[in-house]
């Protein structure tokens, strides 16, 4: 009888938590979504909302930029990363190692607001890029490189990198050197030793870390807005909008519940395409 | 590509050249920040005019210092608050999640496991609609009913801590459950034999055990919760937290005070994160 009621104790802030602060939300974001708005205080149930996102161009087309800019963002940050990582638990020994994998840790310690900021003043026609360029000869005049999708990137793919390589670094580090040995002994060479046996073997960490830094970007308000400027179109803008400045709920509802389906497919498809589960790939955070 | 197998040192060069530009990326904003904090120009930007601290102590206008700028030093206090809050609740909330998924077996275990990590996977920006949704729905209902406006959960503090909480939680049960898992349950059972009642053998034996996990995810969710932007993006009042305050700053081009505001933060989050880090490492030893 005492267990039970010490099992409950435990259960009830698990589930205040769960429904009170993620589920019943949720429902209540999707009721308020369908809520077409006919005059003040007079709403009747409909799809208007979903509708007005398929019928203005505007909103579409930043969906689909958002999503395709931060698929591209996860290339680029694998693309970078994977070399890193592979260094980091492969090639460096001991103390260098240790000290690598901590550098790696240590921005981001630090606010990404305070990393942006940093890309903003080396990126700024009056920063810290623009007057080595002038320096060296290789520009006339002041550069602007603030404000375009290539800072945007540049942005998101530096916020991300972490995500990255810590589970790169924790996959490649339990790769056994002997295998690697092996596919060199059974005549492969460094290009068919990678894509044979170390990719393979990374597969879990490329799909953790791609998984998170996807959502991360797509979730993204700060880089976007910041790098990117007026022109960033950046679908978290557009539902900020909607709730903030024209004050229209149900309309930036139905924007934050086609943001969460499209970031829950691709999460789902990521994971069913290589055989895992959420647990796997994220339960595992905790011992990192 | 090991230290066993001979490599081509060209490769090798062009490999570690690379390795190296990678840290120069990671490093130079940062590096940039922290050195404008003392450059003695208005704007954070070039030229450079040579070295002041008059962003962290000068008293006046238009050359104000971070130590008399009464706005962001207010938001400075409102953010440790709400850090405060979040981390007492995440640690308190994550170690009694841990105990019910380690040591409990009850139906739909599972898929509460699966809720538990859901506000892992949902975007920042949505959860903090989601909750302001349903907080200001409650508070109409309740304002209509009976005429009063329950304040806390309209936009502002309360409702930023607990958005906040809604996922750092997720964090601080994984690190916390990582721990418990890894005890040995037969500690707990000597100390029933002794004659210890279920509760003291869990305050006397597992918590102190579960103690670094428990200052470790405190840490870690305390950082969460200071650095937040997007979840508080959409829940703070008039009282914005140091993030929201700097944002509207940075958004309108600021002096280089923002530099000194983030060279601070940057030297305490470095703290905090040596912390952690060197307790992570004892634990593994």
């Amino acid at each position: 009888m005492k267990k039970r009621l010490g099992f409950y104790l435990l259960l009830a802030p698990l589930l205040l938590w769960l429904f009170g602060l993620i589920i019943v939300p949720h429902i209540d974001m999707f009721f308020l979504s369908l809520q077409e708005k006919l005059g003040p205080g007079d709403y009747q149930t409909s799809l208007a909302n979903y509708a007005a996102f398929f019928n203005e161009p505007l909103y579409w087309n930043t969906f689909a930029r958002t999503a395709i800019m931060s698929i591209l963002a996860t290339m680029i940050t694998l693309l970078i990363a994977f070399p890193v990582s592979y260094y980091i638990a492969k090639l460096a020994q001991g103390r260098i190692r240790a000290v690598l994998f901590t550098l790696c840790l240590l921005p981001f310690w630090v606010s990404e607001l305070v990393r942006t900021f940093g890309w903003m003043i080396l990126l700024r026609e009056t920063g810290v890029l623009s007057h080595l360029l002038q320096w060296t000869g290789l520009a006339g005049q002041p550069v602007e490189m603030l404000y375009n999708d290539a800072t945007i990137m540049v942005g998101l793919v530096y916020t991300s990198m972490l995500f990255m390589v810590v589970p790169l670094v924790t996959t490649l580090d339990s790769l056994d050197n002997a295998h690697v040995e092996a596919g060199y002994d059974l005549g492969g060479n460094g290009w068919s030793v990678l894509r044979e046996i170390v990719i393979p073997h990374a597969m879990p960490g490329i799909v953790s870390g791609s998984i998170v830094v996807f959502m991360l970007c797509l979730g993204n308000y700060l880089t976007p807005i910041l790098l990117g400027g007026k022109s960033s179109l950046w679908f978290t803008e557009q539902i900020y909008d909607q709730f903030i400045t024209r004050f229209n709920w149900e309309q930036g509802s139905a924007f934050g519940f086609l943001l969460l389906i499209l970031s829950s497919a691709i999460v789902w498809t990521g994971l069913r395409l290589t055989g895992q589960n959420l647990s796997s790939t994220m339960g595992d955070g905790g011992e990192r | 590509m090991i230290p066993s197998i001979h490599q081509n040192p060209l490769l090798r060069g062009i490999y570690i050249a690379y390795v190296a530009l990678f840290f120069i990326y990671l490093a130079a904003p940062l590096l940039v920040v922290a050195a404008f904090a003392f450059n003695d120009s208005l704007f954070p930007s070039l030229p450079w005019n040579g070295f002041t601290l008059d962003w962290f102590f000068n008293p006046t206008e238009p050359r104000l210092g971070l130590f008399h700028e009464t706005p962001i030093l207010k938001s400075i206090g409102i953010s440790l608050l709400v850090a405060f809050w979040v981390t007492v609740l995440a640690v308190t909330v994550g170690t009694s999640s841990a105990f019910l998924f380690e040591r409990e077996d009850f139906p739909f275990k599972n898929v509460l496991y699966l809720l538990m990590l859901m506000p892992l996977v949902v975007p920042g920006i949505i959860l903090g609609i989601s909750i302001l949704v349903l907080s200001s729905n409650v508070a109409n209902f309740v304002e209509e009913l009976t005429g009063y406006d329950i304040e806390p959960l309209r936009p502002g503090l309360t409702l930023v801590i607990l958005g906040q909480f809604s996922f750092i939680a997720t964090i601080s049960t994984l690190v916390i459950s990582a721990r418990l898992k890894k005890f040995d349950i037969t500690l707990e059972e000597a100390a029933l034999n002794l004659g210890a009642t279920r509760w003291s053998a869990v305050w006397t034996i597992t918590i102190p055990y579960l103690a670094p996990a428990m200052v470790g995810a405190g840490i870690v969710a305390f950082l969460m919760s200071f650095e937040n932007f997007n979840t508080t993006l959409m829940l703070s009042g008039s009282d914005a937290p140091l993030t929201i305050t700097m944002f509207d700053r940075l958004k309108e081009g600021s002096t280089p005070v923002l530099n000194a505001v983030s060279l601070l933060l940057m030297l305490a989050s470095s703290v905090l994160a040596l912390i952690s880090i060197m307790m992570q490492r004892e634990r593994k030893e």
